[in-house]
């Protein structure tokens, strides 16, 4: 890809963009339209993982799940950073990045294992080159620096793109990130999904600096603003800065339609006129407004994306859906490569008292 | 060959480095300085500084990089300055390089070595003389092993490198001068080590006060107590055979330590001690341990740090007399 800005610590005064909220074209955007057959994968990702969250949100009220942090209104952000990945490079995502998982291919499933309560992770890490999903906050960002750094010493072609909050910017692990990527040049793209809010706590009393995207100043890492509910630009932003072989901290404008998780109440804390604001910016509306514009998503095609998502939805519900039973002896597995003396006992006492 | 405990240290990450081109050594000044106690000297001079680096000053920053190297299929090798300046890692240490192994049901290896130089007895001031094994020893997933001789320091360096889980290596700073002959001799990680032989009493220690309870019990001898001394080495996991071994034989022990005494590591050594070894025990296991109160300034360590003359308290007071009256020895 051609590189078309200069890399500048600091981020443009406005968010970068390509799309404006109806849909239409930015035509003097620095940033690079993706090619056409990107567009219609974005999108079709992301009505596919929108899908997903609506029928996880479900499974909690089914009782399938203990727990779902939603990130609907935030798939430009899940899809188009993913999708900006090339196959070599990792995912650290956290617990709010269930969409950009299956968007990577992990099993559906395995991706909500941590939530649905069997174990506290589903999938294998290297199976599709996506660390663990990671609820202490912030602490991601360092296993992706170290990540990145290790590659580039062993001489492997491979970036690492980091997921965090807004609120986890406030978190120390970020800043010794930021800092350790911008002394190694590590190839690390530090993505701050700003949604507005760290539960109930806006951003408001979280940050004093302009934008969040300014702080990678103060690290030598080059930073970017981007409006985080245009998936083109959050593609050509991500790929960009995947490329450029250097750490990069893109803060993308987003906001979380739903309250934190199924368990809170998010009345509390913010109004719906404040919703109904964003809901007018919806990421999916935009990309399907572009594309229909353009010609390039007729009615068929948008049926078919739909039928599509429908039945991703059912295959998720039905393999939710199974009773299944749970092996206590679990437990003392993998605590240590080889078990100690002292689990092989506690093992055996469970087992016994389970007899 | 007689070396000191931090030349055995330095051997070991050299021999290690030499071996295993994934083996990486970095830290806060562990580069052209050699680190504060020199553990690293002129590492950098010899594997480079893409092997054996500076990092920036921050401890958290070092413990979760080096678990995103591990993952990625690396050794690294960490050094905490101080004990005390390994607090800001302990979001790390205890919910991602603990837990990766068993939360990813065994998917995802770290293989890293988090080297922590521990305890008083050097004149330090403020957070420079923790002892902070209790921490990590709570933790599941972690292995936790401390040398009390230049040999295990060697030997349990190589061998915490060569792990495949995650091992917090304490260096009691005060014995990094003491002197001792590197054996060459494999002992197990995992085992206790009787360091001598005795048929009255056990005492129970491990790193810094390895050598003060061999102190004491020969100083015991003129006391007419015929003591034995067990080195822990690995505080977890723990060596419950050795130890009840001795403790079986000897019925009474004392568990020595630096670190304050309530809800301590002796406190755990107690309990396994006393569950297993009951009927054996002529007297209950006593602790000799710091106070409870925050690790002393230089000019008043002294008295906050177990010595050989509050060792043989301790063991004067494992109800001798009512043996005697009992008439019975084992
Ligand atoms: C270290 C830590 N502190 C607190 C929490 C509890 N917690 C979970 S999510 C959250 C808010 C995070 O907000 P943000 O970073 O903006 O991400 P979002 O949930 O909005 O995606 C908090 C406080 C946590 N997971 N980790
Ligand atoms: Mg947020």
């Amino acid at each position: 890809m051609v590189h078309t800005r200069e890399r500048s610590l600091l981020p443009t005064e406005e968010p970068l963009s390509l799309l404006r909220k109806d849909g239409s074209p930015v035509e003097d955007s620095p940033l690079t339209m993706p090619d056409d057959d990107v567009l219609l994968e974005l999108h079709r990702r992301m009505v596919v993982g929108r899908r997903f969250d609506t029928q996880a949100t479900a499974l909690t009220k089914q009782g399938r799940l203990a727990v779902y942090p939603s990130s609907r209104g935030q798939e430009a952000c899940e899809v188009g950073s993913v999708l900006a990945m090339r196959a070599e490079d990792w995912l650290f995502p956290t617990y709010r990045d269930s969409v950009a998982l299956v968007t990577r291919g992990v099993d559906p499933a395995e991706t909500l294992t941590l939530l649905q309560g069997g174990w506290h992770l589903g999938y294998d890490p290297y199976e599709h080159r996506v660390g663990p999903q990671c609820t202490p906050l912030a602490t991601n960002t360092l296993h992706a620096v170290g990540f990145a750094h290790a590659a580039r010493l062993k001489g492997e072609d491979t970036a690492a793109l980091v997921l965090l909050g807004d609120g986890a910017t406030s978190e120390g692990d970020t800043h010794e990130a930021l800092n350790f990527a911008g002394v190694w040049r590590a190839p690390v793209v530090f993505l701050v999904q700003n949604n507005g809010y760290a539960i109930s706590v806006p951003l408001s009393k979280q940050n004093a600096a302009p934008t969040l995207a300014h702080k990678g100043v103060g690290y030598g890492v080059p930073s970017v603003l981007v409006d985080g509910n245009d998936v083109a630009a959050v593609y050509a932003v991500v790929r960009e800065a995947l490329e450029s072989g250097g750490p990069t901290l893109v803060e993308a404008l987003t906001y979380r339609i739903e309250a934190h998780t199924n368990a809170d109440d998010a009345t509390r804390y913010r109004t719906s006129d404040e919703v109904a604001a964003w809901l007018d910016r919806d990421p999916v509306d935009r990309i399907e407004a572009y594309l229909t514009s353009r010609g390039l998503l007729d009615p068929a095609r948008r049926s078919a994306v739909a039928a599509e998502a429908e039945e991703f939805a059912a295959s998720v519900r039905d393999k939710m859906n199974v009773d299944r039973t749970y092996d206590p002896a679990a437990l003392f597995e993998h605590v240590y490569a080889t078990p100690t003396r002292h689990l092989r006992e506690q093992a055996a006492a469970l087992a016994e008292e389970l007899a | 060959m007689t070396v000191s405990m931090g030349r055995a240290l330095n051997q070991a990450l050299a021999d290690a480095l030499s071996e295993d081109p994934g083996v990486l050594v970095f830290g806060e000044d562990v580069g052209p300085l050699g680190g504060v106690f020199r553990v690293t000297d002129g590492l950098t001079a010899r594997f480079g500084e893409s092997r054996v680096f500076d990092t920036p000053l921050a401890e958290s920053g070092i413990v979760g990089t080096a678990i995103g190297m591990a993952m990625n299929g690396l050794r690294p090798v960490v050094e905490m300055q101080f004990d005390a300046f390994a607090y800001p890692a302990f979001e790390q240490i205890t919910s991602h390089l603990a837990k990766m192994r068993n939360r990813t049901r065994g998917r995802v290896s770290l293989p890293v070595v988090i080297r922590v130089p521990y305890g008083g007895g050097i004149g330090g001031v403020e957070h420079h003389c923790d002892s902070s094994e209790a921490y990590y020893t709570h933790t599941p997933g972690l292995t936790v092993v401390t040398p009390g001789t230049p040999d295990d320091a060697y030997r349990l360096l190589r061998d915490s490198i060569a792990s495949p889980d995650p091992v917090i290596f304490l260096e009691p700073k005060r014995r990094y001068w003491a002197k001792g002959e590197l054996s060459g001799a494999a002992v197990p990680m995992d085992r206790a080590l009787v360091r001598r032989t005795g048929r009255d009493v056990t005492l129970i220690a491990y790193g810094p006060m390895v050598a003060t309870a061999l102190e004491t019990a020969e100083a015991a001898v003129e006391e007419g107590w015929d003591v034995e001394v067990v080195d822990l080495r690995s505080l977890s996991p723990f060596d419950d055979e050795t130890v009840c071994a001795s403790v079986r034989k000897t019925g009474r022990a004392v568990v020595v330590h630096e670190a304050a005494g309530f809800g301590g590591y002796g406190a755990e050594v107690v309990a396994r001690v006393t569950e297993r070894c009951f009927h054996h025990l002529h007297a209950p296991v006593l602790r000799v341990t710091g106070f409870d109160i925050p690790y002393p300034p230089p000019k008043l360590e002294e008295h906050h740090l177990p010595n050989v003359d509050r060792i043989l308290d301790a063991v004067a007071r494992l109800q001798w007399d009512d043996e005697v009256v009992g008439g019975y020895r084992a």
